[in-house]
Protein backbone atom coordinates (compact mmCIF):
# COMPACT_ATOMS: atom_id res chain seq x y z
CA UNK A 1 0.00 0.00 0.00
CA UNK A 2 0.94 3.41 -0.83
CA UNK A 3 -0.84 5.27 1.73
CA UNK A 4 -2.30 3.10 4.82
CA UNK A 5 -4.59 5.34 7.49
CA UNK A 6 -5.69 3.12 10.33
CA UNK A 7 -8.46 3.73 12.29
CA UNK A 8 -7.78 7.44 12.98
CA UNK A 9 -9.36 9.69 15.75
CA UNK A 10 -9.89 13.44 14.81
CA UNK A 11 -10.90 16.13 17.59
CA UNK A 12 -12.51 19.74 16.85
CA UNK A 13 -12.20 20.77 20.44
CA UNK A 14 -14.64 18.76 22.21
CA UNK A 15 -16.41 17.28 18.94
CA UNK A 16 -15.47 14.37 17.31
CA UNK A 17 -14.54 14.59 13.51
CA UNK A 18 -13.26 11.20 12.30
CA UNK A 19 -13.97 7.99 14.27
CA UNK A 20 -11.85 5.08 13.62
CA UNK A 21 -11.47 5.97 9.81
CA UNK A 22 -9.41 2.95 8.14
CA UNK A 23 -8.94 3.57 4.28
CA UNK A 24 -5.89 2.59 1.94
CA UNK A 25 -4.73 3.84 -0.94
CA UNK A 26 -2.51 1.54 -3.19
CA UNK A 27 0.24 2.79 -6.16
CA UNK A 28 -1.31 4.19 -9.41
CA UNK A 29 -4.97 3.99 -8.25
CA UNK A 30 -7.85 6.53 -8.23
CA UNK A 31 -9.51 5.78 -4.59
CA UNK A 32 -12.91 8.23 -4.15
CA UNK A 33 -14.09 9.11 -1.25
CA UNK A 34 -18.25 10.54 -0.99
CA UNK A 35 -20.41 11.39 1.55
CA UNK A 36 -22.95 14.19 2.59
CA UNK A 37 -21.65 17.56 3.61
CA UNK A 38 -19.69 17.83 7.11
CA UNK A 39 -19.08 14.11 6.91
CA UNK A 40 -15.58 14.22 7.91
CA UNK A 41 -14.17 13.64 4.19
CA UNK A 42 -11.89 17.15 4.20
CA UNK A 43 -10.93 16.87 7.77
CA UNK A 44 -9.28 13.39 6.58
CA UNK A 45 -7.62 14.93 4.38
CA UNK A 46 -6.62 18.14 6.20
CA UNK A 47 -5.09 15.07 8.66
CA UNK A 48 -3.52 13.15 5.97
CA UNK A 49 -1.70 16.49 4.87
CA UNK A 50 -0.74 17.60 8.50
CA UNK A 51 -2.97 20.83 8.82
CA UNK A 52 -4.97 18.57 11.71
CA UNK A 53 -3.71 16.95 14.55
CA UNK A 54 -4.54 13.18 15.07
CA UNK A 55 -5.68 11.76 18.83
CA UNK A 56 -5.73 8.27 17.98
CA UNK A 57 -4.77 6.22 14.66
CA UNK A 58 -1.72 6.17 12.65
CA UNK A 59 -1.15 7.06 8.89
CA UNK A 60 1.69 5.09 7.24
CA UNK A 61 2.95 6.61 3.66
CA UNK A 62 5.40 4.01 1.73
CA UNK A 63 5.73 1.84 5.03
CA UNK A 64 6.75 4.80 7.06
CA UNK A 65 4.48 6.24 10.03
CA UNK A 66 4.08 10.03 9.10
CA UNK A 67 1.14 10.37 11.92
CA UNK A 68 2.73 13.37 13.56
CA UNK A 69 4.81 14.39 10.39
CA UNK A 70 5.52 18.11 9.80
CA UNK A 71 2.79 19.34 7.08
CA UNK A 72 6.14 20.80 4.99
CA UNK A 73 7.86 17.66 4.94
CA UNK A 74 4.95 15.36 4.04
CA UNK A 75 4.78 17.40 0.76
CA UNK A 76 8.38 16.87 0.33
CA UNK A 77 7.92 12.75 1.08
CA UNK A 78 5.00 12.79 -1.94
CA UNK A 79 1.99 14.09 -1.17
CA UNK A 80 0.44 16.70 -2.32
CA UNK A 81 -3.23 18.33 -1.54
CA UNK A 82 -5.88 20.95 -3.84
CA UNK A 83 -7.30 21.91 -1.10
CA UNK A 84 -11.08 22.79 -0.92
CA UNK A 85 -12.29 26.25 -1.73
CA UNK A 86 -9.09 26.01 -3.65
CA UNK A 87 -6.43 28.34 -1.35
CA UNK A 88 -5.32 30.01 -4.71
CA UNK A 89 -2.80 32.82 -3.45
CA UNK A 90 -4.29 35.66 -4.81
CA UNK A 91 -1.80 38.11 -5.03
CA UNK A 92 0.42 36.20 -7.08
CA UNK A 93 0.17 35.54 -10.57
CA UNK A 94 -0.78 32.09 -11.98
CA UNK A 95 3.15 31.57 -13.29
CA UNK A 96 4.32 32.25 -9.21
CA UNK A 97 1.50 29.90 -7.99
CA UNK A 98 2.89 27.16 -9.90
CA UNK A 99 6.22 28.25 -8.51
CA UNK A 100 4.44 27.81 -5.26
CA UNK A 101 3.50 24.32 -6.12
CA UNK A 102 7.42 23.63 -6.33
CA UNK A 103 8.56 25.05 -3.31
CA UNK A 104 9.94 21.98 -1.75
CA UNK A 105 12.19 21.05 -4.88
CA UNK A 106 15.34 20.90 -5.14
CA UNK A 107 15.40 20.87 -8.77
CA UNK A 108 13.98 24.16 -9.82
CA UNK A 109 16.40 25.06 -12.49
CA UNK A 110 16.37 21.37 -14.27
CA UNK A 111 14.86 19.97 -17.60
CA UNK A 112 12.69 18.11 -15.28
CA UNK A 113 11.18 20.87 -13.64
CA UNK A 114 10.07 22.34 -16.87
CA UNK A 115 8.99 19.43 -18.03
CA UNK A 116 6.58 19.38 -15.53
CA UNK A 117 5.90 22.66 -16.00
CA UNK A 118 5.01 22.10 -19.09
CA UNK A 119 3.39 18.89 -18.23
CA UNK A 120 0.83 21.10 -16.33
CA UNK A 121 0.57 23.76 -19.38
CA UNK A 122 -0.64 21.11 -20.81
CA UNK A 123 -3.51 19.51 -19.04
CA UNK A 124 -4.69 23.38 -18.03
CA UNK A 125 -3.88 25.59 -21.79
CA UNK A 126 -6.35 28.11 -20.10
CA UNK A 127 -3.73 28.81 -17.41
CA UNK A 128 -0.90 29.20 -19.97
CA UNK A 129 -2.85 31.61 -21.47
CA UNK A 130 -3.77 33.69 -18.26
CA UNK A 131 -0.25 32.99 -17.30
CA UNK A 132 0.67 36.99 -15.74
CA UNK A 133 -3.56 37.45 -14.15
CA UNK A 134 -3.65 37.59 -10.22
CA UNK A 135 -4.79 34.38 -8.88
CA UNK A 136 -7.83 36.61 -7.23
CA UNK A 137 -9.21 37.79 -10.51
CA UNK A 138 -9.77 33.95 -11.86
CA UNK A 139 -12.75 32.47 -12.81
CA UNK A 140 -13.96 29.65 -10.05
CA UNK A 141 -13.06 26.88 -12.74
CA UNK A 142 -9.31 28.41 -13.76
CA UNK A 143 -8.70 28.66 -10.12
CA UNK A 144 -9.61 25.00 -9.68
CA UNK A 145 -7.22 23.96 -12.85
CA UNK A 146 -4.87 26.38 -10.65
CA UNK A 147 -5.38 24.56 -7.78
CA UNK A 148 -4.95 20.82 -9.30
CA UNK A 149 -2.09 22.43 -11.73
CA UNK A 150 0.11 23.66 -8.22
CA UNK A 151 -0.60 20.95 -6.51
CA UNK A 152 1.07 18.63 -9.37
CA UNK A 153 3.93 20.98 -9.63
CA UNK A 154 5.51 19.26 -6.44
CA UNK A 155 5.87 15.99 -8.36
CA UNK A 156 3.97 14.44 -5.94
CA UNK A 157 3.25 10.09 -5.91
CA UNK A 158 -0.11 11.00 -4.01
CA UNK A 159 -2.62 13.92 -5.34
CA UNK A 160 -5.54 14.48 -3.02
CA UNK A 161 -8.28 16.44 -4.01
CA UNK A 162 -10.94 18.02 -2.09
CA UNK A 163 -14.02 18.37 -4.33
CA UNK A 164 -12.66 19.90 -7.49
CA UNK A 165 -16.15 19.95 -8.81
CA UNK A 166 -17.56 22.32 -6.10
CA UNK A 167 -19.39 25.42 -7.90
CA UNK A 168 -18.62 24.35 -11.43
CA UNK A 169 -20.77 24.09 -14.61
CA UNK A 170 -21.42 20.96 -15.76
CA UNK A 171 -19.76 20.58 -18.27
CA UNK A 172 -16.67 22.22 -16.86
CA UNK A 173 -17.10 19.36 -14.44
CA UNK A 174 -16.95 16.59 -16.87
CA UNK A 175 -13.19 17.96 -17.76
CA UNK A 176 -12.01 18.69 -14.40
CA UNK A 177 -13.20 14.60 -14.02
CA UNK A 178 -11.35 13.73 -17.26
CA UNK A 179 -8.36 15.64 -16.29
CA UNK A 180 -8.17 13.89 -13.15
CA UNK A 181 -8.03 10.56 -15.00
CA UNK A 182 -5.48 12.03 -17.49
CA UNK A 183 -3.05 12.58 -14.30
CA UNK A 184 -3.66 9.31 -12.74
CA UNK A 185 -2.70 7.55 -15.96
CA UNK A 186 0.31 9.74 -16.56
CA UNK A 187 1.12 7.81 -12.83
CA UNK A 188 -0.13 9.86 -10.14
CA UNK A 189 -2.32 8.14 -7.36
CA UNK A 190 -5.15 10.32 -6.93
CA UNK A 191 -7.10 10.12 -3.23
CA UNK A 192 -10.34 12.17 -4.38
CA UNK A 193 -13.15 13.71 -1.94
CA UNK A 194 -16.57 13.94 -3.49
CA UNK A 195 -19.87 15.30 -3.30
CA UNK A 196 -20.75 14.44 -6.92
CA UNK A 197 -21.19 10.87 -6.75
CA UNK A 198 -22.34 9.90 -10.11
CA UNK A 199 -18.83 11.06 -11.38
CA UNK A 200 -16.54 10.23 -8.66
CA UNK A 201 -17.85 6.43 -8.68
CA UNK A 202 -17.99 6.21 -12.35
CA UNK A 203 -14.45 7.42 -12.59
CA UNK A 204 -12.83 5.73 -9.46
CA UNK A 205 -10.60 1.80 -9.07
CA UNK A 206 -11.78 1.90 -5.76
CA UNK A 207 -14.13 3.97 -3.07
CA UNK A 208 -15.30 4.67 0.63
CA UNK A 209 -18.50 5.86 2.33
CA UNK A 210 -18.18 8.13 4.66
CA UNK A 211 -20.90 9.41 7.18
CA UNK A 212 -20.32 11.15 10.33
CA UNK A 213 -17.22 10.51 10.77
CA UNK A 214 -16.85 6.85 10.00
CA UNK A 215 -16.30 4.63 6.71
CA UNK A 216 -19.88 3.15 6.58
CA UNK A 217 -19.06 1.10 2.72
CA UNK A 218 -16.38 0.43 0.54
CA UNK A 219 -16.15 -1.65 -2.81
CA UNK A 220 -15.22 -0.83 -6.40
CA UNK A 221 -16.44 2.22 -7.83
CA UNK A 222 -18.83 -0.11 -9.89
CA UNK A 223 -20.04 -1.71 -7.09
CA UNK A 224 -21.14 1.10 -4.98
CA UNK A 225 -22.72 2.56 -8.08
CA UNK A 226 -24.85 -0.34 -8.17
CA UNK A 227 -25.39 -0.22 -4.55
CA UNK A 228 -29.31 0.30 -3.68
CA UNK A 229 -28.44 2.33 -0.55
CA UNK A 230 -25.85 4.37 -2.15
CA UNK A 231 -28.26 4.81 -5.35
CA UNK A 232 -30.85 6.40 -2.51
CA UNK A 233 -28.71 8.62 -0.46
CA UNK A 234 -26.08 9.91 -3.29
CA UNK A 235 -27.24 9.52 -6.35
CA UNK A 236 -30.96 10.58 -6.32
CA UNK A 237 -32.06 7.61 -7.59
CA UNK A 238 -34.91 5.92 -5.58
CA UNK B 1 1.44 79.38 8.14
CA UNK B 2 3.79 82.50 7.43
CA UNK B 3 6.64 80.40 9.36
CA UNK B 4 5.79 77.67 7.23
CA UNK B 5 5.62 78.93 4.02
CA UNK B 6 9.05 80.54 5.31
CA UNK B 7 10.48 77.18 6.16
CA UNK B 8 8.76 74.96 3.79
CA UNK B 9 12.09 73.45 2.26
CA UNK B 10 13.73 73.07 5.37
CA UNK B 11 10.69 71.48 6.59
CA UNK B 12 10.73 69.09 4.15
CA UNK B 13 14.00 68.10 4.37
CA UNK B 14 13.65 67.37 8.03
CA UNK B 15 10.61 65.42 7.83
CA UNK B 16 11.84 62.92 5.22
CA UNK B 17 14.86 62.56 7.25
CA UNK B 18 12.65 62.04 10.20
CA UNK B 19 10.04 59.68 7.76
CA UNK B 20 12.94 57.77 6.62
CA UNK B 21 13.66 56.62 10.16
CA UNK B 22 9.78 55.75 10.82
CA UNK B 23 9.66 54.18 7.69
CA UNK B 24 12.44 51.71 8.75
CA UNK B 25 11.04 50.52 11.70
CA UNK B 26 7.36 50.97 10.79
CA UNK B 27 8.26 47.47 8.11
CA UNK B 28 8.46 45.49 11.11
CA UNK B 29 5.61 45.71 12.44
CA UNK B 30 4.02 45.11 9.00
CA UNK B 31 5.96 42.00 8.49
CA UNK B 32 4.83 40.33 11.27
CA UNK B 33 1.43 41.91 11.00
CA UNK B 34 1.24 40.61 7.39
CA UNK B 35 2.17 37.09 8.56
CA UNK B 36 0.65 37.08 11.90
CA UNK B 37 -2.00 39.32 12.18
CA UNK B 38 -0.22 40.42 15.54
CA UNK B 39 0.64 43.91 16.55
CA UNK B 40 4.35 42.93 17.83
CA UNK B 41 4.74 46.29 20.33
CA UNK B 42 8.39 44.64 21.41
CA UNK B 43 9.35 46.39 18.21
CA UNK B 44 9.86 49.52 19.71
CA UNK B 45 12.43 47.53 22.31
CA UNK B 46 14.18 45.79 19.11
CA UNK B 47 15.04 48.90 17.53
CA UNK B 48 16.16 50.34 21.21
CA UNK B 49 18.80 47.14 21.39
CA UNK B 50 19.81 48.38 17.92
CA UNK B 51 21.00 51.42 19.15
CA UNK B 52 22.95 50.33 21.76
CA UNK B 53 24.27 47.73 19.64
CA UNK B 54 25.73 50.83 17.83
CA UNK B 55 26.85 52.68 20.19
CA UNK B 56 28.71 48.97 21.86
CA UNK B 57 30.43 48.88 18.57
CA UNK B 58 31.73 52.39 18.10
CA UNK B 59 33.05 52.40 22.08
CA UNK B 60 34.75 48.89 21.41
CA UNK B 61 36.94 50.30 18.25
CA UNK B 62 37.67 53.31 20.93
CA UNK B 63 35.41 55.98 19.93
CA UNK B 64 33.48 58.52 23.05
CA UNK B 65 31.68 60.97 23.03
CA UNK B 66 34.31 63.63 22.81
CA UNK B 67 36.08 61.70 19.51
CA UNK B 68 36.77 63.78 16.73
CA UNK B 69 36.70 61.90 13.32
CA UNK B 70 38.35 63.96 10.73
CA UNK B 71 38.77 61.08 7.67
CA UNK B 72 36.08 60.41 5.49
CA UNK B 73 37.17 56.97 4.93
CA UNK B 74 37.58 56.48 8.79
CA UNK B 75 34.03 57.39 9.21
CA UNK B 76 32.81 54.91 6.34
CA UNK B 77 34.76 52.22 8.13
CA UNK B 78 32.81 52.99 11.77
CA UNK B 79 29.79 53.43 10.21
CA UNK B 80 29.65 49.98 8.19
CA UNK B 81 31.35 48.08 11.74
CA UNK B 82 28.28 49.91 13.53
CA UNK B 83 25.57 49.30 11.29
CA UNK B 84 26.21 45.79 11.39
CA UNK B 85 26.40 45.89 15.07
CA UNK B 86 22.73 47.51 15.24
CA UNK B 87 21.45 45.15 12.86
CA UNK B 88 22.76 41.91 13.78
CA UNK B 89 21.48 43.19 17.53
CA UNK B 90 17.72 44.15 16.18
CA UNK B 91 17.80 40.83 14.39
CA UNK B 92 19.37 38.23 17.44
CA UNK B 93 16.66 40.12 19.88
CA UNK B 94 13.82 39.89 17.37
CA UNK B 95 14.30 36.41 16.59
CA UNK B 96 14.37 35.48 20.18
CA UNK B 97 11.60 37.31 20.96
CA UNK B 98 9.38 35.29 18.75
CA UNK B 99 11.20 32.08 19.97
CA UNK B 100 10.85 32.71 23.52
CA UNK B 101 7.24 34.87 24.01
CA UNK B 102 5.52 33.63 20.59
CA UNK B 103 5.60 30.33 19.72
CA UNK B 104 5.34 28.93 22.97
CA UNK B 105 1.65 30.58 22.66
CA UNK B 106 1.06 29.73 18.80
CA UNK B 107 1.69 26.06 19.69
CA UNK B 108 -0.82 25.74 22.40
CA UNK B 109 -3.25 27.87 19.85
CA UNK B 110 -3.46 31.34 22.48
CA UNK B 111 -6.03 33.61 21.73
CA UNK B 112 -5.18 36.51 20.01
CA UNK B 113 -5.23 39.14 23.12
CA UNK B 114 -2.77 36.62 25.03
CA UNK B 115 -0.44 37.29 22.30
CA UNK B 116 -1.09 41.28 23.03
CA UNK B 117 -0.39 40.99 26.24
CA UNK B 118 2.61 39.03 25.85
CA UNK B 119 3.95 41.82 23.38
CA UNK B 120 3.76 44.39 25.76
CA UNK B 121 5.03 42.33 28.87
CA UNK B 122 7.91 41.60 26.12
CA UNK B 123 8.15 45.51 25.60
CA UNK B 124 8.63 46.51 29.34
CA UNK B 125 10.67 43.62 30.11
CA UNK B 126 13.39 44.52 28.02
CA UNK B 127 12.80 48.60 28.33
CA UNK B 128 13.47 48.20 32.04
CA UNK B 129 15.86 45.55 32.06
CA UNK B 130 18.15 47.91 30.10
CA UNK B 131 17.05 50.93 32.41
CA UNK B 132 18.94 48.30 35.47
CA UNK B 133 21.36 47.52 33.47
CA UNK B 134 22.35 50.97 32.15
CA UNK B 135 20.67 53.44 34.15
CA UNK B 136 17.91 55.73 32.83
CA UNK B 137 20.59 58.63 31.67
CA UNK B 138 20.92 59.62 28.17
CA UNK B 139 24.01 58.03 26.52
CA UNK B 140 26.00 59.83 24.08
CA UNK B 141 26.86 58.56 20.90
CA UNK B 142 30.41 59.70 19.74
CA UNK B 143 29.84 62.03 16.62
CA UNK B 144 31.13 59.93 13.68
CA UNK B 145 29.61 62.24 10.73
CA UNK B 146 29.70 66.23 11.88
CA UNK B 147 27.22 67.52 9.64
CA UNK B 148 28.13 69.66 6.74
CA UNK B 149 25.62 71.22 4.40
CA UNK B 150 26.36 69.54 0.98
CA UNK B 151 23.93 71.51 -1.20
CA UNK B 152 20.49 73.53 -1.62
CA UNK B 153 17.36 72.30 -1.83
CA UNK B 154 15.44 75.27 -2.96
CA UNK B 155 16.57 77.47 0.43
CA UNK B 156 16.48 74.44 2.44
CA UNK B 157 20.68 73.22 3.44
CA UNK B 158 20.70 69.51 3.36
CA UNK B 159 23.72 67.73 5.04
CA UNK B 160 25.83 65.40 4.21
CA UNK B 161 23.53 63.29 7.22
CA UNK B 162 20.37 63.73 5.63
CA UNK B 163 21.67 62.65 2.56
CA UNK B 164 22.85 59.25 4.04
CA UNK B 165 19.77 58.68 6.18
CA UNK B 166 17.69 59.41 2.88
CA UNK B 167 19.58 56.60 0.68
CA UNK B 168 20.14 54.21 3.69
CA UNK B 169 16.27 53.86 4.13
CA UNK B 170 15.16 53.72 0.64
CA UNK B 171 17.99 51.37 -0.20
CA UNK B 172 17.22 49.05 2.54
CA UNK B 173 13.54 48.75 1.87
CA UNK B 174 14.25 48.18 -2.22
CA UNK B 175 16.41 45.45 -1.05
CA UNK B 176 13.69 44.21 0.96
CA UNK B 177 11.17 44.36 -1.55
CA UNK B 178 13.03 43.22 -4.44
CA UNK B 179 14.11 39.70 -1.35
CA UNK B 180 10.41 39.49 -0.97
CA UNK B 181 9.14 39.68 -4.76
CA UNK B 182 12.43 37.45 -6.68
CA UNK B 183 13.40 34.74 -4.07
CA UNK B 184 12.22 31.86 -2.55
CA UNK B 185 12.55 32.05 1.16
CA UNK B 186 10.37 35.66 -0.06
CA UNK B 187 7.63 33.93 -2.00
CA UNK B 188 7.70 31.55 1.22
CA UNK B 189 6.67 34.87 3.51
CA UNK B 190 4.62 35.79 0.73
CA UNK B 191 2.86 32.92 0.50
CA UNK B 192 2.18 32.37 4.61
CA UNK B 193 0.57 35.78 4.85
CA UNK B 194 -2.01 35.50 1.63
CA UNK B 195 -3.17 32.05 3.18
CA UNK B 196 -1.06 29.87 5.51
CA UNK B 197 -2.66 26.37 5.30
CA UNK B 198 -2.00 26.78 1.75
CA UNK B 199 1.95 28.11 1.99
CA UNK B 200 1.85 24.49 4.43
CA UNK B 201 0.27 22.75 1.69
CA UNK B 202 3.08 23.84 -1.01
CA UNK B 203 6.02 22.56 1.46
CA UNK B 204 6.80 26.01 3.51
CA UNK B 205 7.96 25.66 6.99
CA UNK B 206 5.82 28.20 8.47
CA UNK B 207 7.90 28.80 12.05
CA UNK B 208 10.96 28.79 9.76
CA UNK B 209 8.81 31.98 7.57
CA UNK B 210 8.12 33.78 10.59
CA UNK B 211 11.71 33.49 12.48
CA UNK B 212 12.84 34.88 8.85
CA UNK B 213 10.09 37.70 9.36
CA UNK B 214 10.98 38.64 12.91
CA UNK B 215 14.89 38.66 11.91
CA UNK B 216 13.77 41.04 8.47
CA UNK B 217 12.15 43.36 10.72
CA UNK B 218 14.90 43.10 13.35
CA UNK B 219 17.57 44.05 10.61
CA UNK B 220 15.43 46.83 9.77
CA UNK B 221 14.94 48.08 12.92
CA UNK B 222 18.92 48.13 13.44
CA UNK B 223 19.34 49.74 10.08
CA UNK B 224 16.95 52.41 11.72
CA UNK B 225 18.73 52.33 15.33
CA UNK B 226 22.52 53.72 13.85
CA UNK B 227 20.75 56.75 11.93
CA UNK B 228 18.44 57.31 14.97
CA UNK B 229 22.27 57.17 16.79
CA UNK B 230 23.69 59.31 14.52
CA UNK B 231 21.35 62.18 13.79
CA UNK B 232 19.77 62.44 17.64
CA UNK B 233 23.35 61.23 18.97
CA UNK B 234 22.10 59.96 22.84
CA UNK B 235 20.25 56.68 23.20
CA UNK B 236 18.34 55.23 26.45
CA UNK B 237 16.31 52.57 27.70
CA UNK B 238 13.22 53.82 26.68
CA UNK B 239 14.27 55.02 22.84
CA UNK B 240 11.80 53.11 21.55
CA UNK B 241 8.54 53.93 23.09
CA UNK B 242 7.68 57.12 21.08
CA UNK B 243 9.67 56.05 17.66
CA UNK B 244 7.66 52.80 18.01
CA UNK B 245 4.45 54.72 18.81
CA UNK B 246 5.44 56.77 15.50
CA UNK B 247 6.57 53.97 13.37
CA UNK B 248 3.45 51.99 14.42
CA UNK B 249 1.30 55.01 13.37
CA UNK B 250 3.22 54.94 9.97
CA UNK B 251 2.28 51.42 9.54
CA UNK B 252 -1.07 52.03 10.05
CA UNK B 253 -1.40 55.09 8.14
CA UNK B 254 0.24 53.58 4.66
CA UNK B 255 -1.42 50.06 5.42
CA UNK B 256 -0.36 47.57 7.65
CA UNK B 257 0.99 44.21 6.31
CA UNK B 258 2.13 46.66 3.32
CA UNK B 259 5.88 47.25 3.00
CA UNK B 260 5.62 50.12 0.42
CA UNK B 261 2.89 50.93 2.49
CA UNK B 262 5.66 51.36 5.88
CA UNK B 263 7.29 54.16 3.38
CA UNK B 264 4.82 55.91 2.22
CA UNK B 265 3.95 56.19 6.16
CA UNK B 266 6.86 56.88 7.04
CA UNK B 267 7.61 59.60 5.03
CA UNK B 268 4.26 61.46 4.98
CA UNK B 269 3.81 61.28 9.19
CA UNK B 270 7.47 62.95 9.04
CA UNK B 271 6.15 65.23 6.49
CA UNK B 272 2.99 66.14 8.46
CA UNK B 273 4.47 66.09 11.68
CA UNK B 274 6.95 69.00 10.80
CA UNK B 275 4.50 71.18 8.15
CA UNK B 276 1.63 70.63 11.71
CA UNK B 277 4.33 71.99 14.38
CA UNK B 278 4.88 74.46 11.79
CA UNK B 279 1.70 76.07 11.58
CA UNK B 280 0.11 75.34 15.49
CA UNK B 281 3.53 75.08 17.51
CA UNK B 282 5.87 72.50 17.82
CA UNK B 283 4.31 71.07 21.24
CA UNK B 284 1.33 70.15 19.42
CA UNK B 285 3.79 68.03 17.12
CA UNK B 286 2.62 64.82 18.13
CA UNK B 287 -1.40 65.47 18.13
CA UNK B 288 -0.78 66.92 14.67
CA UNK B 289 0.75 63.46 13.58
CA UNK B 290 -2.21 61.84 15.17
CA UNK B 291 -4.76 63.96 14.07
CA UNK B 292 -3.66 62.75 10.69
CA UNK B 293 -4.13 59.75 11.58
CA UNK B 294 -7.39 59.46 12.68
CA UNK B 295 -8.55 61.20 9.59
CA UNK B 296 -7.00 59.59 6.97
CA UNK B 297 -8.59 56.14 8.70
CA UNK B 298 -11.86 57.73 8.72
CA UNK B 299 -11.61 57.75 4.66
CA UNK B 300 -9.79 54.70 3.91
CA UNK B 301 -9.84 52.45 6.69
CA UNK B 302 -6.96 50.35 5.81
CA UNK B 303 -4.41 52.96 5.08
CA UNK B 304 -3.20 55.02 1.75
CA UNK B 305 -2.48 52.04 0.32
CA UNK B 306 -4.77 49.49 2.19
CA UNK B 307 -3.39 46.12 0.54
CA UNK B 308 -1.54 43.55 2.74
CA UNK B 309 1.98 41.92 2.54
CA UNK B 310 0.27 39.10 0.71
CA UNK B 311 -1.90 40.89 -1.40
CA UNK B 312 0.95 43.83 -2.28
CA UNK B 313 0.76 42.73 -6.39
CA UNK B 314 4.24 43.88 -7.19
Amino acid sequence: MLLEISDLDVYYGRIQALRGVSLSVDDGEIVTLIGANGAGKTTLLRALSGLRAVSRGTVTFEGKDITHERADLRVVHGISQAPEGRGIFPGMNVQENLEMGAYSRKDRKSKAYREDFDRVLGLFPRLAERRRQFGGTLSGGEQQMLTIGRALMSRPKVLLLDEPSMGLAPKLIQQIFTIVEEINQQGTTVLLVEQNAQQALSRAHRAYVMETGSIVKEGTGKALLADPAVKEAYLGVA
Amino acid sequence: MDFLLKNFWELTVTGLTQGSIYALVALGYTLVYGVLRLINFAHSEVFMVGTFGALFALEGMGLNANSDVTSASAAIGYLIVAALAAAAASGVTAVIVERVAYRPLRRRNAPTLVFLITAIGASLAMSEGFAIWRGRDNEAFPTVIDPKTQFKFFDASVSNLDILIFLTAIVMMFSLDTFMRRTRLGRGVRAVAQDPDSAALMGVNKNRVISLTFLLGGIMAGGAAILYGLRFGVTKYDVGFLLGVKAFTAAVLGGIGNLRGALIGGLALGLVENYGSAIVGSQWRDVVAYVTLVVVLMFRPTGILGESLGKARA
